[in-house]
Order: C-alpha cells, then structure tokens, then sequence
C-alpha cells in the first residue's frame, strides 16, 4: 500500500448549497456568541432576537434545496440532503424558534445567562438538523452527540435550583451510558457489516440474517436509542429531567431531542436493519406497548403538570413506536433506480413522520401555556389550574386545544396523527398488527383519562386560595426549601430512585389576567393555528410525510 | 330487483352546492364571531346564538322544499371536493331521506334550546360559553348526519364530545366531574375501536370482484355492500362498528353513563344529548354498519336483538326503581334505543323504518320530558318523585304537557311514539335475511311486554307527581306555570308529537326508499353467498 496515499489528505468533494443550513446555524451561533464577548450588557438584550432571526434565516436555504428537489449526497453516502431530510430540518428549526420565543421572557426573568443559553440552543439544534441528513452509523453519532451535550448542559440551566442540577447530572448519566451501550452495538453492527453506510449494512445484513451476533449487535444500538426517545424501561431519566430542567428548555427536550433520536431510528430501521426484521419487529411490538401503556398508567397519578407531559410525552413517544413493529408487513416493491426487493411499508415511515410533526406543535404549545400560566400562579401543580377557565378564559381554550389534540380528538391536530397509525396497523394487515390496534386504542382512552384532570381543574373548579409553589415558577423559593433531607425511596413514580420528599409551600393566589410577553404570544398563536390547521386539513402535513418516504429509495 | 342505493354522488350546482356545507358550518361560524365579542355584552352573544341557529334551520327549511321526495333513495345536494388526499379521504357531504329527518331534528333542537336557556342559564353561569359550545355541538350533529366520507364523519362524531363533556362538567349537578368523565371515556372508547374498523374497511373492502375499494367514501362502499369479503372477516370488522355505534345509543350493556350524564347534566344538555346524541349511534348503524358489512350485520343480528329486548325490560325495571323524574327519563331513553335497536337488528324495512321514525319520536319526545324535567326542577328545586304532586293543580298547563309528553312516550297511538313501537314489534315477527322467526318472534313477545311497562313507568310517574293536592311542603310557594320562552321553546315539540302522530307517513315516506334498499341489499348478499 502507498505510504502517501494513506497521509495525503484529499478534500471530499463539498455541495455548499446542501450545507447551507448547517453553515447558517453554525454561523448565528457563532455570532451570538462573539457578540457576548463584544457587546455591552444593553446589547445583550439583542441576543433571542438574533438567534431568533438566525433561525428564520436557516430556513431559506432549506427552502432553495426544497425547491431545486434534487438529491445530494456527499461523503461517500455518509452525508445526504433529499426530501426526508429536508423536511426534519424544518421541522427541528420551527421547533427550535418556538422554544427561543418561549424562552425569551423566562430566561431573562429568572437572571440566567442569556447568550450561553441561546448558543447552546443553537448548537443542539445543529446536531439535529445534521442528524436529518446522516445516512451512517458515523455520521449518526456524531450529530447525536452534537445534539446531546449541549442539551446536558441545559438542562442544569437553573443552577441555583437542585432541581435543575439533578436534571443536568440525571440526563447527562443516562445519555452518556445509552451512547456507550449504542456505540457498542454500532462495532458489532460495523463488524458484521464491514461497513457504517446504511445501505451496505441492509446488504450484509439480508446475507447474514439473524445470526446471534447480528441480534445483540442490533439490540444494543436500539436499546440506545430507546434511552434517547424516553422508551419505557429506558425512561427513568425523563420524569426527573422534565421536572427540574427549565420549562423552555423541557419542552425543547419532549419535542425536538425526541424527534432527532426518531429521526435517528427511522433510518437505522427502516434502512439498515432491514435484513434483521425478525428481530426489529418484535422488539418494537413489546416496547412499543409497555411505553404506551406504562407511560399511560403513571401519567395518571401525576399531581405536576410538567410531569405529567413527561410521562404523556413517554406514552405518545410509545405511540409513535408501533409504526415500527410493523416496518416490513408491506407487499414487496422494488425501490426505484436501486433494483433492491424490500417489503418495506412506507405507511408505516410516513406515519412517524406525520405524528413527529403534529406532536411537535401540540407538545410545545402545551408547555407554551404551562410557561404562560406559571407567570401568574408561580406553580406547577394541576390543582394551581383550578378556576383557570374563570380568570383567564382565552388561556383555558388554548390549553383544552392542545390538551385535546394530544389526546387525539378531531378537530385539534393529534386525531390525525392516531389516525396515522391506525391506518399503518391496518395496512400492514397483520394478527400482530391488529392485536396492536386494539392495545393502541386502549390506551387513547386511558390516555384522557390525566389530560381530563387538567381540563377538570380549569373548566369544572373554583379558584383557588392558595396555590402550590412550584419547582420552576419560583427557584428562588425552591432554593430554600433545598435543605430539606432527601431520602431514598420508592417514589411516586414507582422508579426506584432518590427523591426528595415533596415539600410544599402554600401561597396565597389573587387571580387575574396572565401577564403576557410578546415572544410568548407568539410562541402560542404558532403553536395553536398549526395544532388546528393540522387538524381541519391533515393533507398539509401528510404531504410531506408522502414526500419525506422517498428516502426509502436511498 | 336490486335499487341502486347511496349510488354515486353526483354534485350539486348554483346554491345547492353550498347547502348543506351551510347547514353544517353556519353554527360554528357563529360561535367563532362569539368568540371575539366581549362575555359582557350578553344580549348581543344570545342574538348571535339564536341568529346562528336559526340561519342553520333556514338552510334545514329550504333543504325540506327543495329536497326531492321521488328519489329519497339518493344522495342530493351533493358536494365532492378534495380533502386529506394522502389518505384518499374527501369533503363529501349528501342528503338522502335516511339523513333528512335527523338533519331537521337537529337543527330544531338546537335553537329551541337557546330559546328554553335565554333567561336561565344554568349555575355557575357564563351564556357566552354555554351557548359557544352549544353552537360547536350543532355544527358536529349537523356534519355527522350529512357526512358521506367515513372520515369526515368520524371527525364530525367526534367534535360533539368536549362540548357535552364541557356542558355536563361545567353546568352540571352535584356529581358532574364523574359523570362527564365516564361519558367521555365510554364514548371515546367505543370511537377509538370504530376507527380502527373504518381503516379497516379501507384496506380489506372490496367490490363484487373482489377488487379492493382502498376508499373511504360511504356510497362506493354501501354499493359494494361487502363485496366478496368472508362473512367472518364482516363479522370482526363489524365489531368494532358494534362497539362505536353501541355504546353511543346507548345498548344494554353498555349503558351506564347514560344515567349518570342525564341526570348530571344542565336541561338542554340532557334534551341534547337525548334528542340528537344518542341517534348519532343508530344512525351509524343504520348508514355504515349495515350497508357496508350486510354479512356481519346478519351474523350479528341475533345478538344486537338480545341486547335490544334485554335493554328494553332493563331500562323499564330500571325506570320502576327510580325516586328521581330526571334520571327515570333516562333510563326511559334506554328502553327506547332498545326497540330502535330491536327494528334494527330485524334487518327488514319496516324495522329499519321504524327505527329511523323511532329515533325522530324518542328526539321529539324525551327531549320535551328532559325540558320539563328542568322546569320542574327549576320550581320546586326537587325532582324527587315522591315530593312532587299535584302539578296539575299548582301549574295545570305545565301538568298537561306532561301528560301529553307522558302519553307520548308510552306508545298512545295518535301520538309520535306509538309509530317507533307499534312497527317494530310488528316487524319482529318476520326478520330479514334469513334470521331465524322463532327467535325474533320470542324478542317481540319480551318488546310487546315492555311496551306495558313503559305505560307502567310512564303513568306512575304522571300519577305522582301531577295528580292529587300538591305536597303540604310547597304550601305558600307559587308555583309558576308555563312561560313565554318555555312556550317557544316547547310548542314546536309538542305539535310535532301530535302531527307525526296522525301523519307518520310523513317520515316513513322519506326514509322508506333507503331502508328498503338497505334490507335488500342485504338479502341479496346473505341469499347470494
């Protein structure tokens, strides 16, 4: 082997235009953070505002790709830009620009740093915008990664909070653990393969079948990826993690994190893994139904709201698992221009990717209000709803809007996205599938059964007296309370982990028209007429589940 | 000879095209501009209210004239546009003599309710939210009966339940938050099932070739009546119909929040519920389940007909046991979906028929019962049977309506009712599609016997709580008689007993041609197979 040839670094061909999207993000996180360097403090003011406008920037060129329509890959296949990717990416900046219209007022209120915040923000989105266009175990890791580590930090936003600190500590412990496990399942995997390009793994793994190695090779990077979406067992992370975490960035978590790790999945499944669906399908089939159900069950008995997203977010997040229990019950088709056979159902692919884009309007329009109403009661707790509907009668139709859209109920948006996977289940056509059907359709009734609690104290209570200080409304208050003894037991939850005991303080609650923010206002009229317009007319958002499958060519 | 039923739409053209959409959407728009005007201005809000629904009826009234009565079979003033494409689900709206009377029914009901609430809106208050959602319920009731697209009618039979939910939880009695939760929960059970069988039907239906429809527009596949698919397959898909429609009338055994949501909930959302919800369900029936899967109806029959009389005898004893007016009205309502149910399953025109006359009567009917209910209420701040008395004294007009309202609902030919029953018995004797007489001839003995409990119940009832002095307790308290808005809102109803009693062929006349087609069309694929 020539020596040189092994030293010689030869540039990889570059598609600009196809970078564009990464290179503007990375570029307005740059800036903001050389203008906190720069500027005074009166400029720092400026700062959600240029990350904002960035963002709205980075859309365009996914606009200019979107409309040149042709597909590009570089990196050897590591690294492509087609329709599917084109999609997420606006998707995760749509979603990212709402949680920096959420977190405008709550991040300067609470006297956090603001620039930090924004570029890390910045930052994590980067590594789900490029995780929308990797093709290869390499390149999935390392947007992974990307997207992960400033999430960690994030996370522990509120560092005066303990709260918040065992958000951070808790997130960043399990993420690092389910990258390790996933990592080490990616060698087994690019051991049997011989290669991390997606497509040559769906070829060796067509050829090796189930062999024992290929099985624990695969399960390891799924049960990786099952931490990530917050799949029951791997959930553990989330309840603590959503609580303690600032608002903004909880929901920025629910949402966008979740979809990237989604993202993730769809393409080691739908394309890598083809060849092991003897083991892909079960795995989905079991995890998909103890997320839904387990999710479901102990969203039930939660008392804080933002909790209760949290387990409500883990049992949508098993929803949009069943697509994937049937990913290969497809009739046999030929991808066109590839010449390869695949049972592929691209109902299923599209179901995902239709119910990523619903849940992530209704989700972060629920926490917009969650963000809204704590301005006024400074709690988190369910009963601090009470009487909402009383005061603050525009708030109460908002929340029943989105609570009602992830329940699945026409006309808000969530009903199409449980339609979705109905019609999957029934396209697949399988006993399984059909058992599924009827699993899923339980727990949609369960599932009202806790956004109904919230419902009850907005629409059905008085107003209340006093109201439990909450976690996030109030960390000041939340500090002093911090020298209460933890201890160790079993929770609330019914995990096994240390909580502290839940101290309450009672304070008493004048009502009156929610103080409102601009940005705020924002966040919530974007969030509420995409909720709704998804709703009336689902065939905006199912086109682009339709044009999004096309990656199955790849 | 087979007709041609639910044939393909053929779209309106000129105002006819907008006709039905208006009907449907006009209510909402209505609640939509209420939104936006201020809660104090509360004389503006009930205008709007009225104004909406009464426009909607204006529609329902040029509907009634322009409708053509010779080819009631037909979908008319059709519409047929694109919707979620992805999925091939459409916007197609259409009328036929099965959607006719319950579209009207609605649209009455709807603003002699907000006649009957103008000056009392029940506590905590807030008419500008009561009658918002009132308006959201109509546009829903309104768009399930016209809907001609599986989809759009399951979205349109699901946009009625946060409002109820929100009217019983918000307006109700002592024990609202259950009741309203285990109305939502049952119902939304029984949708997430139908749901799955509406997909369902998407994929497996095919046509007489065995060609699948993959469509979910309800006239190909009510023409496609099953197609070659195996009556076995009909009968799991049929399930899950049986579970959506049935727990909606709703049938013995699953009944119970029908009780707890009447007797929790405000006056109109009672009259609602029971005028217009419940048929929701038998229209459902009627319109998807039977047509599309005739093999799963006739497999299921028997057992829809076992429910239907066990509701019938159920709901009477149940009624015996009551103390409370309300909550004895409403397990009324449950023996009379039972001979709805009954003329269902019997898969014969007559029965269908009756069945569709049933669901009008028992709207017109228990509907006026529920309004007296509330007025009763109002007065004497008691619906405890036993404490009342005397109503014929203390309010004599108030007694009489009852009295009529009472006759009605028991059968008394001349009125509504006797023509929801009287059939259906009758059309017991000799079942469709092969089902077997001694067993329909056994479930019309248990009927006719209901029939004397409902007059039971009923005069019991009347008896009670209108005969004799009034209860030394409410003596030196005026009772008030009828008023001005309970006498607009109530008259309609009352005349409509009586003249659907003397003249039901207005309705069997109208609904004759689409239950004769549907029972054909399913003798012909039972005999066929």
């Amino acid at each position: 082997m020539n020596l040189g040839a092994l030293v010689a670094f030869v540039r990889p061909e570059l598609d600009w235009h196809a970078l564009a999207p990464e290179l503007t993000l990375l570029a307005v996180g740059t800036l903001v953070t050389v203008a906190d360097i720069a500027l005074d403090d009166k400029a720092k003011r400026m700062m959600p505002t240029l990350a904002g406008i960035g963002l709205l920037i980075t859309l365009v060129p996914i606009l200019t790709l979107a409309a040149d329509g042709a597909e590009r890959s570089m990196f050897g296949g590591a690294y492509v830009v087609d329709d599917f990717s084109l999609v997420l990416k606006a998707l995760f900046i749509l979603a990212g620009y709402v949680v920096v219209l959420m977190s405008v007022d709550y991040v300067r209120e609470g006297d956090y740093y603001e620039n930090e915040y924004y570029t890390l923000l910045l930052t994590s989105l980067l590594g789900m915008v490029m995780m929308a266009s990797s093709r290869d175990l390499v390149s999935v890791f390392v947007a992974l990664e990307l997207l992960s580590i400033p999430a960690y930090m994030l996370a522990a936003w509120r560092k005066g909070g303990p709260r918040s600190n065992e958000a951070g500590l808790k997130y960043y412990l399990m993420g690092v653990f389910a990258s390790a496990v996933m990592l080490y399942g990616m060698s087994l995997v690019f051991g049997v393969a011989g290669d991390t390009d997606f497509g040559t793994i769906s070829e060796a793994l067509r050829g090796e079948g189930a062999s024992p190695i290929v099985i624990v090779a695969i399960l390891f990077v799924l049960v990786g990826f099952a931490f990530k979406v917050s799949a029951v067992p791997f959930h553990t992370w989330a309840p603590d993690t959503y609580e303690g975490a600032p608002t903004p960035v909880t929901a920025f978590l629910s949402v966008a994190s979740k979809a990237a790790g989604f993202v993730a999945l769809l393409g080691l499944v739908f394309v890598a893994f083809e060849g092991a669906a003897d083991v892909v399908q079960p795995f989905f089939w079991v995890l998909a139904v103890v997320t839904m159900t387990v999710g479901n069950l102990i969203a039930l008995r939660q008392t804080n709201i933002v909790r209760m997203l949290a387990y409500s977010g883990v049992a949508q997040g098993g929803f949009m698992l069943v697509p994937f229990a049937v990913a290969f019950e497809g009739d046999a088709w030929t991808v066109p221009g590839a010449g390869i056979t695949t049972t592929v159902l691209p109902s299923a692919y599209e179901a995902v990717i239709v119910y990523l884009i619903i849940y992530a309007f209704m989700n972060l329009g629920a926490f917009s209000v969650v963000l809204a109403v704590a301005r006024r009661t400074r709690s988190g707790e369910i009963d601090s709803y009470a009487g909402l509907f009383r005061y603050a009668p525009g708030m109460a139709v908002l929340m029943t809007v989105f609570l009602a859209s992830l329940a699945g109920i026409p006309p808000a948006g969530g009903w199409f996205a449980k339609f979705v996977i109905f019609r999957t289940l029934a396209d697949a056509s399988t006993p399984a599938g059909w058992v599924l059907a009827a699993i899923v359709a339980v727990n949609a009734v369960i599932a009202f059964g806790y956004y109904a609690r919230v419902l009850v104290q907005m629409w059905f209570e008085p107003v209340p007296e006093t109201v439990a200080l909450g976690v996030d409304a109030s960390g000041d208050a939340e500090d002093e309370l911090a020298d209460e003894p933890a201890e160790a037991s079993a929770n609330d939850d019914g995990g096994f982990v240390a909580t502290e005991t839940r101290q309450q303080t009672m304070v008493a609650f004048t009502p009156g028209p929610i103080p409102m923010t601009g940005a705020l206002a924002a966040a919530l009229a974007i969030t509420v007429v995409a909720t709704m317009a998804l709703g009336v007319f689902p065939g905006l958002v199912s086109h682009f589940g339709e044009v999004a499958s096309f990656y199955l060519g790849g | 000879m087979l007709k041609t039923r639910g044939s393909f739409l053929v779209d309106a053209t000129g105002f006819d095209a907008w006709a039905l959409t208006l009907a449907v959407f006009l209510p909402a728009v209505g609640a939509l501009v209420m939104m936006v005007v201020p809660r104090a201005r509360e004389l503006e809000l009930k205008m709007i209210a009225l104004g909406s629904s009464l426009a909607a009826l204006a529609v329902g009234v040029y509907l009634l004239f322009a409708f053509d009565y010779g080819n009631a079979g037909e979908l008319q003033f059709g519409v047929h546009k694109g919707w979620i494409d992805a999925i091939n689900a459409d916007y197609i709206l259409g009328l036929d003599g099965l959607s006719l009377p319950l579209l009207i029914l609605s649209m009455v009901i709807i603003p002699l309710c907000v006649i009957y609430s103008w000056e009392h809106i029940p506590e905590p208050g807030n008419a500008k939210a009561f009658f918002i959602l009132m308006l959201i319920l109509a546009s829903g009731m309104n768009g399930t009966f016209v809907a001609q697209d599986l989809i759009l009618f399951f979205v349109f039979f699901e946009v009625v339940l946060l409002p109820m939910y929100f009217m019983i939880g918000v307006w109700g009695g002592e024990n609202r938050r259950y009741a309203s939760l285990k109305f939502f929960l049952f119902t939304l059970f029984g949708s997430a099932l139908m749901i799955v069988s509406f997909v369902a039907l998407y994929f497996v239906a095919t046509n007489e070739a065995g060609t699948a429809l993959n469509t979910f527009n309800m006239s190909e596949l009510a023409e496609a009546a099953g197609g070659d698919l195996a009556r076995g397959t009909q009968a799991i898909i049929f399930a899950g119909l049986f579970m959506g429609f049935g727990i909606k009338v709703p049938m013995f055994p699953f009944h119970t929040w029908l009780p707890d949501a009447h007797t929790e909930a405000p006056t109109v959302g009672s009259v609602i519920l029971a005028a217009v919800l419940l048929k929701l369900g038998t229209y459902g029936f009627v319109r998807i389940a039977l047509p599309f899967l005739p093999e799963g109806a006739a497999a299921w029959a028997p057992w829809i007909g076992l429910l239907a009389v066990i509701g019938i005898i159920y709901g009477a004893l149940g009624c015996l046991a009551q103390t409370d007016m309300k909550r004895l009205i409403a397990f009324s309502s449950v023996a009379h979906m039972g001979f709805v149910m009954l003329g269902i399953a019997t898969l014969t025109p007559i029965g269908i028929n009756a069945a569709v006359f049933g669901m009008v009567a028992h709207g017109i009917i228990t509907g006026m019962l529920f309004f007296l209910a509330g007025s009763v209420k109002e007065r004497y701040h008691t619906l405890e049977i036993g404490r009342l008395g005397g109503l014929l004294k203390s309010a004599p007009r108030m007694g009489w309506i009852l009295a009529i309202s009472a006759m009605a609902s028991l059968g008394l030919p001349g009125l509504a009712g006797f023509w929801g029953e009287f059939p259906v018995i009758l059309s017991a004797y000799n079942p469709g599609a092969g089902l077997s007489e001694e067993l329909f001839r056994t479930y019309m003995v248990i009927a006719a016997v209901g029939t004397v409990f409902a007059a039971g119940y009923l005069l019991w009832l009347f008896q009670r709580s209108a005969f004799g002095e009034p209860k030394a307790e409410w003596e030196g308290h005026a009772i008030a008689d009828v008023n001005r808005f309970e006498w607009a809102a109530w008259m309609p109803l009352i005349l409509a007993m009586v003249v659907f009693g003397f003249f039901p062929g207005l309705i069997f006349g109208v609904v004759d041609d689409v239950s004769v087609g549907i029972a054909e069309s399913i003798s012909a694929a039972v005999g066929g197979s």
